[in-house]
């Protein structure tokens, strides 16, 4: 569907229908529920603040990743310890304030849902809102096939897959150009693959190593802990699949704020995007 | 801001009734995929865990315990009553003498640490069908030695609870062994719960009394174990 009027001239804006209302939808469903589970998943983490690779694990195994409290002459310390290496981060990791004090805490209570120690709150809200996650990423998926959303919108062309195109898209984002006229109508090629690797690969990933850490799946699903290599394992990679989509979100939000906020979010709110003219020859 | 409103929804009751929709939705999917009896992964020896973590109590207080303790619980029962045909007070040797099962399993904290352990014991399923249970009796409470402080309601004693689906699964046993010795003190001695599709706060030690019974309702805070009572689920099955 199309408002404006192809006849009209090159050198005019164009509002055009851009997200369909389900993928608005489920767009915003999706924000709510990540947010949640990143801040509820935190809380759970803080719970035992180690991680570890194979079967099992537990104080006295050796962590791969500990956000560490030590405490010397009666003052607290935060350290991040990622293999041989040790970080102090005393006031955000490990260690940081809670009413005033420097209290033992794996993430900071401002990052955690509920923002005081409460695991058992932390994992009502994780598993509430997976569940919510799950059947919106259902919808959104069925949908997506159905429509060819994927095939249409989120499937590189062919012209975007050639070496020449990337290293030109790579040069537009460094220097935060972005395409204008026919050319804004569609994805470009990093952020479609940007969406493909999160849509089928680290949202899925989540979902799969979370159930992982459940002695009752586990029991169904046996092949699950084969394929992650143990319940630790799936719970390492949680963890880092998790930062990766911490990272692609900041990374979205950047992109979202310097390729114009307003018109953006229109986008994702109404469903109409304005493509600009193309530059007037210099 | 954003914080502290975030803290005020989750201590509104209305937003955990509807948050534990999700409990109810977890355990109707698990029990689905589990219908077929499905078994705990059960390890080689060689995946034991060099040190197998402590949690909870690690010495239960009072004098009765370390009376106990100090004769070798040769004094202790097992009391199994509430809705059965014939209770039963049950020696360490009695059951001893009944079938055993070993098997090598991971334990999961709900902290999110896992270690794995060699358990022998007698199925419950075995100690179950000794009493015989009242068609009535829909649940199993554990009552232990130990007391992990004041709850909201309830004595501070340990206590725990299974459905009967749980209760009669093959790996669901009282365990007296560990690592091919006698259950250490630190892990529940002279006699423990597995239950190795549920998380380890279910897996109650220094098991004093099983009661069979067909409601929570007046047993310490009435949700159904120690932990349930500060608001953990009762289906531990994630």
């Amino acid at each position: 569907m199309e408002v404006s009027d192809r006849g009209r001239a090159q050198s005019e804006s164009k509002l055009i229908y851009r997200h369909s209302s389900l993928v608005r939808v489920t767009h915003w469903i999706n924000v709510l529920c990540l947010t949640v589970l990143l801040m509820s998943g935190l809380q759970i983490f803080n719970a035992h603040p180690r991680l570890y690779w194979g079967q099992y694990g537990a104080d006295s195994d050796p962590a791969i990743v500990s956000l560490d409290a030590e405490e010397t002459d009666g003052s607290v310390r935060g350290v991040t310890r990622i293999g041989s290496v040790a970080i102090p981060t005393t006031g955000f990791l490990g260690a940081s304030k809670v009413e005033g004090e420097l209290t033992p805490r794996g993430f900071p209570s401002w990052l955690t849902l509920p923002s005081y120690q409460d695991l058992a709150t932390g994992r009502r809200w994780h598993f509430f809102f997976a569940w919510l996650f799950v059947f919106n990423g259902i919808c959104y998926l069925i949908y997506s096939f159905l429509s060819g959303h994927v095939r249409r919108d989120l499937k590189p062309d062919r012209d975007q897959l050639t070496a020449r195109h990337f290293i030109q898209e790579i040069a537009d984002h460094a220097r935060l150009r972005f395409a204008r006229g026919d050319e804004a109508r569609r994805y470009n090629a990093l952020q479609k693959m940007a969406y493909l690797v999160v849509i089928f690969v680290l949202l899925p990933l989540m979902l799969a190593t979370g159930l992982t850490m459940s002695p009752g799946i586990d029991a169904a699903l046996p092949w699950l802990v084969d394929f992650f290599g143990g319940r630790q394992s799936a719970r390492m990679i949680h963890f880092v699949t998790a930062s990766l989509i911490v990272a692609f979100v900041a990374i979205h939000i950047a992109m979202v704020l310097v390729s114009g906020v307003w018109n953006n979010l229109r986008s994702m709110i109404t469903g109409y995007y304005v493509i600009k003219p193309e530059r007037p020859p210099i | 801001m954003f914080l502290s409103g975030c803290d005020r929804l989750a201590q509104n009751e209305k937003v955990r009734n509807v948050l534990d929709m999700a409990e109810t939705l977890t355990k109707t999917t698990q029990r689905a995929l589990l219908s077929q009896g499905a078994l705990a992964r059960e390890y080689p020896e060689a995946d034991i865990s060099p040190v197998f973590k402590v949690n909870g109590t690690s010495m239960p207080d009072g004098e009765e315990y370390a009376r106990l303790l100090e004769g070798g619980f040769a004094d202790w029962r097992l009391v199994v009553d509430g809705l059965v045909r014939q209770p039963l007070s049950l020696s360490l040797a009695d059951l001893k003498n009944l079938p055993s099962r070993t098997q090598v399993t991971r334990h999961d904290c709900v902290e999110g640490w896992s270690a794995i352990g060699k358990w022998t014991g007698v199925p419950l399923s075995v100690v179950l069908e000794k009493v015989g249970l009242l068609p009535s009796a829909r649940y199993v409470v554990f009552h232990c030695a130990d007391d992990l402080g004041q709850t909201l309601g309830g004595s501070g004693r340990y206590y725990e609870s299974l459905d009967l689906v749980d209760a009669f699964h093959p790996q669901t046993i009282l365990a007296y062994g560990m690592n091919g010795e006698d259950l250490p003190v630190a892990h529940g001695a002279p006699l423990r719960l597995r239950v190795e599709r549920q998380l380890g706060y279910k897996h109650a030690k220094y098991l004093l009394r099983v009661q069979a019974t067909d409601s929570f309702a007046g047993i310490e805070g009435g949700k159904g174990g120690f932990w349930e009572d500060f608001g953990y689920e009762w289906y531990a099955g994630i």
